[in-house]
């Protein structure tokens, strides 16, 4: 292990590096599209709601490498070149998205209906209730459900191996041919996936036990 | 059009369905290998046994928070160096096994917790052992409870048996992939296809699980 690191820790840092933006991208893109579709879930709206269900069905029940690899093969065929990193990061927001949807509503939904009933009842427009009474409340109780999500984030980002999207997987990959050296080589990656994503899910347990 | 109808020929279809069925059997598998092994681990972690408990606990931690991608490569091209060289099928099987297990281990264990305290008490009192009542009073109120949790988890194994294209198991990923790369033409009709398909089975699925529930509730 200790060869392994001393030899290639620059291709590691770097895998490390690109598994940390795309999963930090990912995170950031699919909290917004995922909060967009989960008040779509909530409104009263029922085009907005069928809409949002198909969404998250849909992308909840085809596997991650499907729509990476979709992304990676179709937008250069039909709109611009994109390197793996990027299409990669797009399938990881897609399919993410999704599961973050689901978390968000049942946080909506666990936030007492009073508190929007009270606020639209003091002149606050749907939205304005949303934004400044429902959403905060949501946010708090569904903050442990998303550390977790941000760990599978880390986890799944392992998919962006498939098109060759630069990051720890894909290193790991090429040191273990160039080396032969198989299982240090998935033994030194392995602990650092485990040094970004063990800290997190035994805090997130933490939180859960305190807000529980 | 053309390459869609071309796409989905009866050799083409055929050849996706065979797919579909490596996907079925290594889920089917390893979806029942995992749930003995994740009940017993839940259970160990569950009753505290001193040491023994923690370090079982620590170790389904650190599958948890592996990539399953990492150990389905382990264990296909790291194992041999032990000596022992599993075929495709079996190996995906073994990692899948071995990383589903884990995630099972802790939704049973937090299954076990929720049945009330007084469940245990009163089974006790009226004269079962402790593994008596476990097997009897506890765990069948716990697994009824699981039922979402335990369904969606085999979701996702069944989503993540494509991850074992990499290591060549010819399941309905590669098969998809085998189609389209002859064709460029077919890359859309495939995806399609492979979205479908597992939609269909993963859906299919949780609407069933989603049944069961109302029933047993």
């Amino acid at each position: 292990m200790a060869n392994i690191i001393s030899n290639h820790w620059q291709e590691l840092l770097t895998g490390l590096g690109w598994t940390l933006l795309s999963s930090v991208l990912a995170l950031f893109f699919s909290l917004v599209i995922g909060s967009l579709f989960a008040i779509m879930e909530v409104t009263e709206n029922k085009v907005a709601r069928t809409i949002a269900r198909v969404y998250i069905e849909i992308f909840r029940n085809i596997p991650l490498l499907v729509i990476t690899s979709f992304f990676y093969l179709v937008i250069p065929l039909y709109i611009t070149k994109v390197n793996g990193f990027t299409a990669g990061t797009i399938g990881l927001t897609i399919y993410t998205s999704a599961f973050i949807a689901e978390t968000v509503r049942s946080g909506i939904q666990s936030v007492d209906s009073g508190q929007m009933e009270g606020s639209r009842a003091n002149g606050l427009s749907f939205w304005q209730a949303m934004r400044y009474v429902v959403l905060p409340q949501a946010f708090k109780l569904v903050i442990p459900p998303l550390g977790n999500q941000f760990v599978n984030l880390v986890k799944n980002s392992s998919v962006l191996a498939f098109v060759a999207g630069f990051d720890l997987m894909y290193q790991a990959n090429n040191i273990a041919s160039t080396t032969f050296d198989t299982i240090n080589s998935y033994m030194v990656v392995g602990v650092m996936y485990l040094i970004i994503t063990m800290p997190i899910s035994y805090y997130m347990r933490y939180l859960e036990k305190r807000l529980a | 059009m053309k390459s869609f109808i071309d796409a989905y020929s009866w050799i083409n279809l055929r050849y996706l369905l065979e797919g579909l069925w490596v996907t079925v059997e290594v889920s089917v598998l390893s979806v029942i290998f995992s749930f003995i092994l994740g009940s017993v681990l839940g259970i160990i972690r569950y009753t505290k046994i001193k040491y023994f408990s923690a370090i079982v606990g620590f170790l389904i931690d650190l599958v948890r928070n592996l990539p399953l991608l990492l150990i389905i490569f382990f264990t296909y091209f790291g194992l041999p160096n032990f000596g022992f060289k599993p075929a495709i099928i079996p190996a995906t099987i073994l990692a899948m096994t071995i990383f589903e297990s884990a995630m099972l281990a802790e939704i049973i264990r937090s299954g076990i917790q929720a049945v009330p305290s007084g469940q245990m008490e009163g089974a006790r009192a009226n004269g079962l052992t402790y593994w008596q009542a476990m097997f009897q009073i506890i765990l069948p109120q716990a697994y009824k409870k699981m039922i979402p949790a335990l369904v969606s988890q085999f979701i996702s194994l069944i989503k993540d048996t494509s991850l074992a294209t990499i290591i060549v198991l010819p399941d309905l990923t590669y098969h998809a992939q085998i189609i389209y790369g002859q064709n460029a033409n077919y890359i859309i009709p495939m995806f399609l296809a492979l979205a479908v398909m597992y939609f269909i089975v993963c859906y299919g699925l949780s609407v069933l699980a989603n049944y069961i529930d109302r029933r047993l509730a």
